[in-house]
């Protein structure tokens, strides 16, 4: 990754006598151009202001690179030496971030004495996407299979319990495991056919499985009661407790969360974890070792959907109500976003990335218009400028790979 | 009913075809899925809006409708090219040697772009095509064709014989067809790599707003949520007849539309949308490569 980067930079940069003059004339040209393209959706008006606003842009943003390259360049060297000296230092550093991990658990656990109601609606919500986004990161992050229709097993996660529940009266706990077998079932049963394909394939079947579950549900009407969805589901009951509760069901969520996180942890670094790995690195050069691809990679499926069935399950149990409003091709791409967003495979990642997106809108309301514009451009610049996402893989992966080439996925 | 089902497959098929050729082209040469191609199309169709208001406010198609009518699609085909053109410079050629996810997430991230800009500046209800013609067609035993559907079938095969004519006989189809056997054999002699990516990008975007205009004429509605499903079955008929061969898009494309207004005929309407990728799932497990695709081992 970093060499490509690196001779690509290099490739870009012009001679100093042509650097001079370009340093103007481009920006100019580029922000007539971009102007141009949006001039008849915005008037000639509105056109010329984003002429003017992104030439200046472009031109500081350029200088500002110029003068940031040898700025960053020593920066690097500066913590390369740093964690050279801090490596020997080590156990201190871990146990500064021993304490800041009590402190987290601490706040996490606090969290319903001194938040507002809707701040705990909104960690119950991340705490669901949570559990979808380790979900899904198995598959993608793991195993190396984008699936683009992942939200099919959350939806028959949700409508498998919200049918159990009003149809045929069986509490939460009956019906979890029922809903949860029924999605894993839903997993293999795509898997089976789906996996003899390759790549782009596979992600365009996984898609048209998420939309044909969505038009199902849309259309079923005997069933599902169609687009206005299912009402009056119960939620959970815990030694005859209801959670109907704001901050019962936050800790009915956490531990949840707590289970997903460390069952997937112990899956990942076991055998199975690492045949998955092998898997996504290099497909034929693990089959040639004896890895039997297929039956791990319908186990990633099964897996990842397990983990959406559990979610569908709580989502259905929270809101008390389901709907394909729910389910749409924009839900998979926002999961899959938390796991880019946090970093593919990297587990801790994976939980930042979905706190973070469903944080973030809920605090930019004030700009909600602009919000999905902003979701878009974002992804376009954190593939450009970060790819591996905020969290790089986790050890794991980097022991596996010691010596050898950047984690690359290949499909 | 049938021959009538038959002309309505047909005229829808031939707009897949042309989105289903954009996907193709580009995936043939740099392996990607353009997710967003179906946000050309739908900006394609409200072009086509935007320039005709233009055209009726300035008089011009009160003067000589064809005349605007002509117009409104150039400026569309010129403008959906730069878009597509634009698109690919930013969002897709620093990721050109990406891992192969890279550049698929940058295109989702610049379809909700698009879709979303589009919503904001131009809202999020259905916007009306102007109405220029009459419902006129010909009738014959309880078949009707209108001259709309005549005229958007004729277009999708004039221009696809264009293309063809294009990739087979020119120069710069020769080049084409070159990258997308082999990138660095093709810049060995000579090509500029660049380039050939461009004017596909262009290319596809144009038969995109092509498709997009005839559709919003065609259907009389446009919406900033079109290009989502028409992208996707577009997508499925580029893969049904093949990904990367150009016949099989036109032969896809034709076929997903006769399928799909056959079936909604005769089984059910409310699962149209889903016949494409039942359709799809069906062909792929049968022959992974699609229809005219050829099928090749993965080399180590």
């Amino acid at each position: 990754m970093t060499g490509h980067r690196t001779q690509n930079t290099d490739k870009k940069s012009p001679g100093s006598g042509f650097r001079a003059l370009s340093s103007i004339s481009r920006p100019v040209i580029i922000a007539l151009w971009l102007a141009l393209l949006f001039l008849p959706f915005k008037g000639i008006k509105a056109a010329s202001i984003l002429f003017a606003v992104l030439s200046t842009f472009i031109f500081l943003l350029r200088f500002l690179l110029d003068y940031i390259k040898p700025l960053k360049e020593k920066l690097h060297d500066a913590r390369a030496h740093l964690t050279k000296r801090l490596r020997i230092t080590s156990f201190q550093t871990e146990g500064a971030s021993l304490i800041i991990r009590y402190l987290l658990l601490l706040f996490i656990i606090s969290v319903p004495f001194f938040a507002r109601d809707y701040f705990i609606d909104i960690a119950i919500l991340a705490g669901i996407y949570i559990i979808l986004a380790q979900g899904l990161n198995v598959v993608v992050g793991f195993a190396g299979l984008l699936n683009l229709g992942f939200v099919a097993f959350y939806a028959i996660g949700a409508y498998a319990y919200a049918l159990l529940n009003t149809k045929l009266g069986l509490g939460f706990w009956t019906s979890l495991p029922l809903s949860v077998g029924l999605v894993t079932l839903s997993g293999f049963i795509l898997a089976v056919p789906a996996l003899r394909l390759r790549g782009d394939y596979l992600a365009i079947v996984t898609l048209g499985f998420g939309e044909i579950v969505r038009l199902v549900l849309n259309n079923w009407d005997s069933v599902t009661k169609g687009p206005n969805g299912i009402g009056g589901i119960e939620p959970p009951y815990l030694f005859g407790i209801s959670l109907n509760g704001l901050s019962h069901y936050y800790y009915f969520i956490l531990v949840f969360v707590a289970l997903s996180v460390f069952i997937v942890r112990r899956v990942y670094v076991s055998r199975i974890g690492r045949a998955w790995v092998a898997i996504r690195e290099d497909e034929i050069a693990s089959s040639s070792i004896g890895i039997n691809t297929t039956a791990y990679k319908l186990y990633a499926f099964a897996f990842g959907a397990f983990w959406a069935g559990v979610a569908g399950v709580l989502f259905a149990a929270k809101m008390r109500f389901v709907s394909p409003e729910s389910f749409t091709f924009m839900e998979s791409v926002l999961i899959l976003c938390m796991v880019i967003l946090g970093g593919l495979g990297s587990i801790p990642g994976v939980i930042l990335g979905a706190i973070i997106l469903v944080m973030l809108p809920e605090m930019l309301r004030e700009i909600q218009l602009y919000r999905m514009l902003a979701l878009g451009s974002g992804l376009v610049l954190l593939m450009i400028f970060r790819p591996q996402g905020l969290f790089r893989s986790s050890p794991l992966t980097r022991a596996v790979l010691r010596g050898g080439k950047g984690v690359s996925f290949r499909s | 009913m049938f021959v009538q089902q038959l002309i309505n497959g047909l005229t829808v098929g031939g707009v897949y075809a042309l989105i289903a050729l954009g996907y193709t082209m580009v995936y043939g040469i740099l392996e990607l899925i353009n997710f967003a191609h179906g946000e050309i199309y739908m900006l394609g169709a409200y072009l086509g809006i935007i320039f005709l208001g233009f055209f009726t406010a300035i008089g011009l198609t009160s003067y000589s409708l064809p005349l605007a009518l002509i117009l409104t699609f150039v400026l569309s085909i010129i403008f959906c090219s730069s878009y597509g053109f634009t698109i690919e410079k930013i969002a897709y050629k620093p990721l050109r040697n990406a891992p192969r996810l890279s550049p698929l997430i940058s295109a989702i991230g610049v379809s909700i772009f698009l879709q979303n800009y589009v919503m904001l500046t131009q809202g999020a209800t259905d916007k009306v095509f102007p109405h220029l013609f009459e419902e006129a067609g010909f009738e014959a035993s309880s078949i009707r064709v209108t001259y709309i559907q005549l005229f958007i079938i004729a277009i999708s095969a004039f221009l696809m014989l264009f293309l063809h004519l294009f990739i087979t006989k020119t120069r710069m189809g020769k080049a084409m067809r070159a990258v997308a056997q082999d990138k660095v054999m093709a810049s060995l002699v000579g090509i500029n790599i660049d380039t050939v990516i461009s004017v596909t990008f262009a290319i596809g975007s144009g038969l995109a707003a092509v498709a997009g205009l005839m559709v919003a004429i065609y259907y009389g509605l446009v919406n900033y949520s079109i290009g989502y499903i028409a992208g996707i079955k577009a997508f499925t008929a580029a893969v049904l007849g093949g990904i990367g061969s150009i016949p099989g898009a036109m032969f896809g494309g034709i076929f997903l539309g006769l399928v799909e207004s056959l079936s909604a005929a005769y089984i059910s309407s409310e699962y149209k949308d889903a016949y494409a990728f039942i359709i799809l799932i069906i062909i792929l497990l049968i022959k992974p490569s699609g229809l005219f695709g050829k099928s090749h081992d993965e080399k180590v």
